[in-house]
């Protein structure tokens, strides 16, 4: 059954729908108004990456970078080594992507709180192609040192995200998506950095049959996929993992004790991945069977978000397949 | 900025004799590092920490204080013997250099010694570093700022696209607040920067990014003071300062020979050189004849 303190329509067809993005931008604004030392830079998408309702706000705050990415990052390090919080935004492709070394070296290296937001992460940008389709984002900022990865599953959740994330001392990635998703969680959903939340546990009690781990967008093909098991007689728990880095090791380690058996599902690269994090940290504490839902070391390409998902094997029927295999090889 | 009487012009450039020879002991006992930047960059960051530069080596945290990023994080022998001999740390410390556990690593870092303003190495981001420094100071303190924010970097560097993009933003921002130091020593690692990827006209490119733009003499104290001055005067574009230098200046024997860019002196190298030194070119006799 879905937490209690889950959207209670999520399931209905009509359920409402937002980008990831704009809980972001809200969240920003927020964050701005509550704290004077946050400035925004952009490279040359204010509007796409909703940084423009801080913009307006705060005019004198907000630094337009144009189109160079590894500017964004290093004059963002700057203006935080005057003390000042900054929010740094583009395409996932292009920042983390394109400045991963000035990530590393002037913001992470040198400690430096800034945070960065990736939008029009994962396939789902749809028609724009393979080339704005960063399916590798979340692999090359989780290997760096003191960098905190967060993947909220819904608007509200990324505008919670991204004001915890305002709070922390610490470098923060933030990934966020394009299209329009339903709304998953509620103002009442508890957010914490670094902690794993259940959004899906088996009916009265019962023992559940295998554990789904997932991230960001898919969370909702999760739970129609969790649904679906439940009306054929298995029995799942869904874990929302929105933050990456650090991970809930105990919660995830838990799940592992108490289902045998593990999905994960991302919207990005199997290798290197959520899924990836989770087998590391399995392997050496508590080894289960676990199957990987993602891409599987391809590029992406034009079509619609729910073509796009089925192409790439990241649907609720792929889901459901994979929790059958997952438990086909518990001992 | 006032001129400098030729007793202080004469202090200084003792002092920067000094400082060489910190940087010749210091990559003898690490048998691994730069040596023809750092000599080269000698004078001016003499000028600076002893003389230009608002700071306070017994509170590096004052928050009044200029800020000095050094882009080309490879010449740190020069900013760390500067700085231990501006007070900072003890000058003994200079000898840890690149070993393990010292605060003084092969590039800086501010893990190991927070003093610095930035942890630096990867070409290319100081630039882009001291512009966001000199944004913020905008946004705290408006355009009268009393704050000066200095970005030290090499001309090879200028290979990197980062500078360009730091550059312009600059120059949109009429950040008068920074000054960039380039050190105009026309030698990277694989050769002679024209030879590299030529960068001539090095300064019209600076003007056509709306820098105001000064070339100097980069060993002579008097010409670093009067373009940091000239620098400070101006109100509506940020300042670049090509200083031209000698690679390696101080030693005859290392001086615009690129194949010292990336190797410290062996023990035979390193008696020349502090001989050279300690007699002031052989003008005083040399007590190091050992």
């Amino acid at each position: 059954m879905i937490d209690p303190n889950l959207n209670s329509n999520v399931f209905d067809e009509n359920v409402e729908q937002q980008p990831i993005r704009k809980g972001f931008g809200e969240g920003l604004l927020i964050a701005g108004e509550a704290d004077s030392r946050i400035v925004g830079l952009c490279a040359d998408l204010t509007e796409s990456t909703q940084m423009h309702l801080f913009k307006n706000k705060f005019p004198e705050r907000y630094v337009q970078i144009g189109v160079a990415e590894q500017n964004l990052a290093t004059v963002a390090s700057g203006m935080a080594a005057m003390g000042k919080i900054p929010f740094i935004t583009s395409y996932a492709m292009f920042s983390p992507g394109r400045n991963w070394e000035q990530i590393r070296t002037t913001i992470a290296y040198n400690n430096r709180p800034v945070k960065i937001a990736g939008s029009h992460a994962g396939i789902s940008v749809g028609p724009d192609g393979g080339t704005h389709q960063a399916v590798e984002d979340m692999a090359i900022m989780r290997v760096i040192p003191r960098m905190v990865v967060i993947s909220p599953c819904d608007s509200i959740e990324a505008r919670k995200a991204t004001i915890a994330a305002a709070k922390t001392d610490a470098p923060v990635y933030i990934r966020l998506a394009r299209e329009k998703t339903p709304l998953i969680t509620t103002e009442e959903t508890p957010f914490e950095i670094g902690k794993a939340q259940v959004f899906w546990s088996p009916a009265n009690g019962v023992e559940p049959q295998a554990g789904i781990v997932v991230t960001g967008t898919l969370v909702i093909k999760a739970l129609i996929a969790a649904k679906a098991l439940q009306e054929e007689g298995i029995e799942v728990k869904v874990i929302n993992l929105a933050t990456i880095k650090p991970l809930d090791e105990e919660t995830i380690i838990n799940l592992a004790k108490e289902c045998g058996a593990i999905v994960t599902v991302e919207e990005h690269q199997v290798h290197g991945g959520m899924g990836g994090a989770l087998a590391e940290c399995l392997a050496s504490n508590y080894p289960v069977p676990q199957e990987f839902i993602g891409v599987n070391d391809e590029f992406g390409q034009s079509g619609t978000m729910e073509e796009l998902w089925k192409h790439y094997k990241m649907d609720t029927s792929d889901i459901i397949n994979a929790v059958r295999n997952v438990m086909k090889r518990k001992k | 900025m006032e001129t400098l009487t030729d007793e202080r012009i004469k202090e200084l450039e003792l002092k920067a004799n000094e400082i060489r020879q910190s940087i010749i002991e210091m990559l003898l006992e690490a048998k691994s590092g730069h040596t023809a930047g750092p000599l080269g960059m000698a004078d001016i960051f003499t000028y600076l920490y002893f003389h230009g530069l608002k700071h306070n080596p017994k509170n590096p945290e004052w928050e009044e204080r200029d800020r000095l990023v050094l882009s080309n994080g490879h010449i740190c022998p020069v900013l760390y013997a500067t700085m231990a001999h501006a007070g900072y740390f003890p000058i003994e410390e200079l000898k840890t250099l690149r070993k393990f556990g010292s605060r003084l690593q092969g590039h800086p870092h501010r893990d190991f010694l927070p003093m610095l303003e930035t942890s630096s190495g990867p070409l290319g981001s100081g630039l882009s570093q001291t512009v966001g420094m000199a944004l913020a100071d905008r946004i705290d303190s408006g355009r009268s700022s009393d704050r000066t924010i200095y970005c030290l970097m090499s001309d090879g560097e200028h290979d990197s696209g980062n500078i360009w993009e730091g550059a312009m933003l600059a120059g949109k921002e009429k950040l008068q607040n920074l000054i960039a130091i380039v050190d105009r020593n026309n030698i990277q690692i694989d050769g002679f920067t024209e030879d590299i990827m030529p960068l001539e006209p090095l300064a019209d490119k600076w003007r056509a990014w709306n820098w105001h733009v000064q070339e100097i003499n980069g060993h002579d104290m008097q010409e670093i003071n009067n373009a940091i001055g000239e620098a400070k005067a101006v109100f509506e574009k940020p300042s670049v300062i090509i200083a031209h230098t000698i690679p390696g200046k101080g030693v005859k024997e290392f001086e615009r020979k690129f194949e010292w860019h990336g190797k410290p002196p062996n023990a035979e190298e390193a008696a020349v050189a502090l001989n050279e030194l300690r007699s002031l070119g052989g003008q005083i006799s040399g007590y190091h004849n050992d």
